[in-house]
């Protein structure tokens, strides 16, 4: 279990990190580590040169925008569990982030790490394409970004380029005051790989009915997916209502299989975590006071 | 690659290869074997160091990137050569471990734990040590370790008359 010898070097700028980037296809970035160390140990992953972004200042940070919470890409995951503007604004990120890994992987492991990983069971990730962020991407010739949807393309595979650093992600924030979050997952042990994971957020007008609904999926097929529940919209959400929506929505997912998990498994409980993830996001929207601020 | 590391509180530098990991820097190059090798690609929790007070795995680490924190490992917990730690002496007054190889990170995750906060619920110790694999005890009694230092630390902090009012000792037990 010891990595195979590599370069390492820390450049000072965002500019100077892509700058190595680009010209170089045997190097990798590093931040937390979290993820890519392993693959090193096991030499699942041999970069020649590891060049150190986890000190770079334009990737650090939380910071608010009109109808957005903008979060560096090197945010550490337990930084962000513990952060009022996320806990306030993107609650389904707060929410989901004690399920990535442990304490002390998530006080080195980042957030832009787990967005560039592209685990198809991993929370972050989910928490994104549910949600509709935007991923914003650095390289030498200039900033991108694209949608969480478009980002993700398989199991480990993203549509990032080799030139491309992730900068920041950025989440939408709800305008509603009535806003809840519901979240299931399933796994062998508790922060374990999720088999299924589903997330939720609804937001819930004066009289109780849906104003605006995300659900999301993770786990189950080769990316985390955002599964179109709009009929759902104007109604009460009564429980046992989402069963249909739900159904209809799960309806052509191609469901992995593996050693962990069969397919009809994952199919199955993705339909009863789903339903419960709308009903617990439902009751936390609706236990808000109907007037009055966030 | 030249290397300056805050180690304990003391100022160390060596010459390191960049894929040298913190956990084979300390104990090969600093000689603190109280860090232990487990699995070495971050499941088991043996390698468990803290990092500007925060438990981190030290096996996900290479010691080129440590450089600028302040680094604890099991060895700066204890007061004076030949005493313990509180939160150590919890341990072994409970029975806390068995063939002590998970214990050097079960200690300095508890130790992060105790450090934020004297009065943990079980939930939270558990959270706490919940990345810490240990084959022996079964937990219960490394749980208990952990009530037990936090109950010390309580009354080492209160007058003694107001320790006599509360009774959060049967509480640990």
């Amino acid at each position: 279990m010891k990595p195979a010898a590599f370069d390492y070097v820390r450049p000072g700028s965002l500019a100077e990190a892509c700058e190595l980037l680009a010209g170089d296809d045997d190097a990798r970035l590093i931040a937390g580590g979290q993820t890519l160390v392993p693959m090193l140990a096991m030499r699942l992953a041999r970069p020649a040169r590891l060049i150190d972004i986890l000190r770079l200042p334009e990737l650090a940070g939380i910071g608010e925008e009109k109808g957005a919470v903008v979060v560096g890409a090197t945010t550490r995951q337990a930084q962000a569990e513990r952060d009022p503007v996320i806990r306030a604004s993107v609650p389904m990120l707060a929410r989901v982030l004690p399920w990535v890994g442990h304490p002390p992987t998530r006080n080195r492991g980042t957030i832009g790490g787990s967005i560039a990983n592209g685990d198809p069971s991993a929370e972050i990730p989910l928490v994104a394409v549910t949600l509709g962020a935007e991923i914003m991407l650095a390289a030498k010739d200039g900033s991108t970004s694209m949608s969480a949807e478009d980002f993700f393309i398989g199991p480990m595979v993203t549509s990032i380029d080799q030139g491309q650093c992730v900068r920041a992600i950025r989440f939408p924030v709800w305008s509603h005051p009535r806003i809840g979050v519901g979240f299931f997952e399933v796994s062998s042990r508790r922060s374990d790989f999720a088999f299924v994971a589903a997330a939720a957020q609804v937001a819930l007008d004066e009289d109780g009915r849906c104003l605006e609904i995300a659900l999301g999926l993770g786990g189950v097929a080769d990316r985390p997916l955002r599964l179109d529940v709009s009929s759902l919209l104007g109604t009460p959400l009564e429980a046992g209502s989402g069963t249909d929506a739900v159904n209809a929505a799960l309806a052509d997912i191609e469901a992995m299989s593996d050693l962990h998990a069969s397919a009809d498994y994952r199919r199955r409980v993705a339909g009863v975590l789903c339903v419960r993830a709308l009903e617990q996001a439902r009751d936390n929207a609706a236990a808000k006071p109907a007037k009055g601020a966030r | 690659m030249k290397v300056e590391l805050l180690i304990n509180g003391v100022s160390r530098s060596a010459d390191i290869e960049p894929r040298k990991t913190l956990l084979d820097a300390l104990r090969e190059d600093f000689l603190l074997n109280g860090t232990h090798a487990g699995c070495e690609h971050g499941v088991c929790g043996a390698c468990t160091v803290l990092v500007d007070g925060e438990p981190v795995r030290s096996c996900l680490m290479f010691a080129v990137q440590a450089d600028g924190y302040e680094i604890t490992t099991i060895e700066g917990l204890a007061p004076a050569p030949g005493e313990l730690s509180v939160i150590q002496d919890a341990f072994c007054e409970t029975h806390g471990l068995q063939c002590g190889y998970c214990t050097p990170g079960m200690i300095l995750s508890a130790h992060a734990l105790l450090q934020r906060s004297v009065t943990p619920t079980r939930e939270e110790i558990v959270e706490a040590i919940s990345g810490n694999i240990c084959r022996c005890t079964g937990y219960g009694q490394i749980i208990e370790a952990v009530q037990f230092a936090a109950d010390r630390l309580r009354k080492a902090n209160t007058p003694r008359a107001a320790t006599q009012a509360d009774q959060p000792v049967a509480e640990a037990k």
